[in-house]
């Protein structure tokens, strides 16, 4: 079935991306690269940054297993098709939005195959404003020369190289010093029947000023669409003292590739609160990088991932202790079915100035059949003499003993392996800070194992 | 109600049961007695439905039909409880959310009505008090951090709830002290009723003190060896196992 979609998507790809034939991926993106600048009206800057990052793309090309960084992940199906750039999405119906808002009442900007649905969630009152990457570069404003691809840099990963060189809009969210907006700013990403062999690049701008408090989260979901590349960076900044909660949820398509980085920069005594839940596509790539840059900083990285059939999940977490002081404490789980196959990369650099860090890392995943397959690598990498860090992981079954327990007292195994699949994802969700959220996922990992 | 005949079962290739043959019959209770290792906990695991164990020759029934034939949970379902020697720890589920699964499982297996939460925790509040335990665990994830009387208690608290016709005690007593197992012990006795049956393993006397049994048995080298009245046990209080033929090591 894989095949003959492939099949149809590079043809369709070779089509409707250059009219002309191009023979690799990066040739396309060159030829879609050309073809959006010849049209383009950014400034000056901003395109020569954009070519300088395709040129960046164009050395490094896709990922390989060679390289260290996708050792376990063989990204090479993104690189064997032809994604061109995705058609305009159609008008989303208010109770679908509602539905992946999660029922929450959350302020949603909605963007459908990765531009803005006209105005949607767009506000500026309370010192937080919320506008369109797209708009921003439009009037060539500050936020944009002083941001965009400022802390995750084409240099820094091949992928954000694409995304600097594609990128045409995302959501810029800014809560001004002090502020704190009334309600959750969910970032809804789906892509439609519009997206169909398109790679939709996103780019998110998240400034917290000192001492502001906020909560982000950021949804990539489809909407009847299909087989498509969604290649999203998001750029998140905390000035002194801002706390920040930030909810990537990854709940693509079957047939979809993900790849997203998150890169964040923290100064002194912010908090920094990171949840990323992956239960979608067939190969995701979620990577969540934060430098604590300032004294006392603390983050939070924690997740959850869930696959099953032949779903691929990858998690790469960078922890960057740069000040001194610093807390960081990482809770990853996963849950592994079928043929499936998960990947957690975890790392943890001490700075020779970062002393008095307190790091604890752990991952841990549950194989719940023959079929599946973790491979799993916490790292420290520690330069300061006086820290304490930790770090495990562990690879395991369901415990046949409470099995038996749970069946002795008349719940079939069915449901018993259900509530111990759940138990297990329990005390990662019990760590999600954000009231409604914990429940709203509590209810996905029940129901994903309920039939 | 149960009738086990020429029982045998292993683990693996160890044969541990060597042919059982024990009839209970309503509103009795027995006592199986007998050193360790000789297959008492076996005999309680197997007629739970364990799949560790291979029944390799024999039969039971239970009220007329084949035990052996039923999965854990239908035995279950069928009124056949066993309060576990060692309580399995389950982080993440809450006594409260296993309990009232269960309870729903089996009410729903009888075709009978399944309660919601708020009217569980009235029926809760009823069954804690017959064990003194503080609703407060009903909280806490399932048998996790429980001290050793906890546990034993919760197994019993369970046994209050899903109120089954014939439970099989394994080692209730092990691990409490006096107190504990009067609290234990008045739990069992509280829910006695003319229409169950109760199987008490233990290898100690001192909790057939507080639940008077009507006939003990010495299990032995996975055989029964001796029955006998409630005085057995105090006999076997008294001399230890030795004395009886076919119980030396």
């Amino acid at each position: 079935m894989n095949e003959v979609v492939d099949a149809i998507l590079n043809a369709v790809g070779v089509i409707g991306s250059s009219g002309k034939a191009a023979q690799t991926a990066v040739e396309a993106y060159r030829f879609d690269f050309e073809e959006a600048d010849k049209g383009s009206h950014e400034p000056r800057w901003l395109r020569e940054m954009r070519r300088s990052a395709m040129g960046e793309f164009e050395r490094v090309g896709i990922p390989t297993m060679k390289d260290e960084d996708w050792h376990f992940t063989n990204v090479a199906p993104i690189g064997e098709k032809l994604f061109g750039p995705p058609r305009r999405g159609a008008p989303v119906p208010s109770e679908v939005i509602s539905r992946f808002q999660l029922a929450q009442d959350w302020h949603t900007v909605l963007f459908v195959n990765g531009g803005l649905v006209k105005d949607s969630g767009i506000s500026t009152a309370g010192g937080i404003s919320i506008t369109s990457l797209a708009s921003e570069i439009a009037s060539d404003s500050e936020v944009v020369r002083d941001h965009f691809a400022r802390l995750a840099t084409p240099e820094s990963a091949s992928f954000t190289a694409l995304n600097t060189a594609f990128a045409k809009d995302g959501a810029v969210v800014r809560i001004g010093a002090n502020a704190a907006p009334d309600k959750p700013i969910h970032l809804l990403f789906i892509s439609d029947t519009g997206s169909e062999y398109a790679a939709v690049q996103t780019h998110n701008l998240v400034l917290a000023e000192c001492h502001s408090q906020g909560t982000i989260i950021e949804s990539y979901v489809t909407l009847g669409g299909d087989s498509y590349f969604t290649n999203a960076v998001t750029e998140v900044y905390l000035g002194d003292g801002a706390r920040l909660g930030h909810y990537k949820l990854q709940t693509e398509s079957r047939n979809a590739f993900h790849v997203g980085t998150i890169q964040v920069q923290q100064e002194r005594n912010s908090r920094y609160e990171s949840f990323s839940f992956a239960t979608g596509s067939r190969l995701s790539r979620t990577n969540v990088y934060t430098t604590l840059a300032g004294d006392a900083a603390e983050a939070v990285l924690n997740g959850l991932y869930m696959v099953d059939g032949s779903q691929h999940v990858d998690h790469q977490t960078r922890i960057e202790h740069v000040a001194p002081n610093c807390p960081s404490h990482e809770l990853y789980k996963g849950i592994l079915d079928g043929a499936s196959h998960g990947v957690f990369n975890g790392k943890v650099y001490v700075h020779p100035e970062a002393q008095k860090t307190d790091g604890k890392q752990s991952n841990n995943n549950l194989l719940l059949s023959d079929g599946a397959r973790v491979d799993t690598k916490p790292q420290l990498e520690i330069f300061a003499d006086d820290v304490k860090c930790t770090h495990g992981a562990t690879v395991g079954r369901l415990d046949e003993t409470a099995l038996f327990y749970m069946r002795s007292r008349g719940i079939g195994p069915a449901q018993a392996k259900r509530l111990l699949t759940y138990a297990f994802a329990a005390d990662v969700l019990e760590k999600i800070e954000l009231d409604g959220l914990k429940e709203a996922l509590e209810a996905q990992v029940l129901e994903r194992f309920t039939s | 109600m149960l009738e086990i005949r020429n029982l045998h079962a292993a683990i693996g290739e160890k044969e541990i049961l060597k042919g059982i043959d024990l009839t209970v019959n309503v509103g009795e209770i027995h006592a199986v007695m007998g050193p360790n290792g000789s297959g008492k906990s076996t005999l309680a695991q197997v007629l739970a439905g364990h799949p560790g164990y291979e029944v390799t020759e024999g039969e039971v029934f239970y009220e007329g039909r084949n035990l052996l034939e039923m999965d854990p949970e239908v035995r279950a379902q069928e009124g056949i409880f066993l309060a576990f020697q060692y309580p399995v720890e389950i982080p993440g589920v809450t006594n409260a959310y296993f309990l009232r699964s269960a309870y729903n499982e089996i009410q729903k297996a009888r075709g009978m009505g399944e309660l919601d939460p708020l009217e569980f925790l009235d029926l809760m509040e009823v069954k804690t008090k017959l064990v003194d335990m503080d609703p407060a665990m009903m909280n806490r994830s399932v048998n996790t951090g429980f001290s050793g009387g906890e546990k034993k208690r919760n197994e019993i608290l369970q046994m209050a709830v899903l109120e089954p016709r014939l439970a099989i005690l394994d080692e209730t007593d092990s691990g409490l002290d006096i107190d504990a197992l009067k609290v234990v012990a008045q739990g069992v006795n509280a829910l006695r009723h003319p229409d169950n049956a109760t199987i008490v393993v233990t290898h100690y006397q001192r909790l057939l003190n507080y639940i008077v049994p009507d006939f003990v048995h010495v299990l032995a080298n996975g055989r029964i060896v001796k029955s006998g009245g409630k005085e057995l046990a105090l006999e076997l209080e008294e001399k230890g196992y030795d004395w009886i033929p076919g119980a030396a090591a």
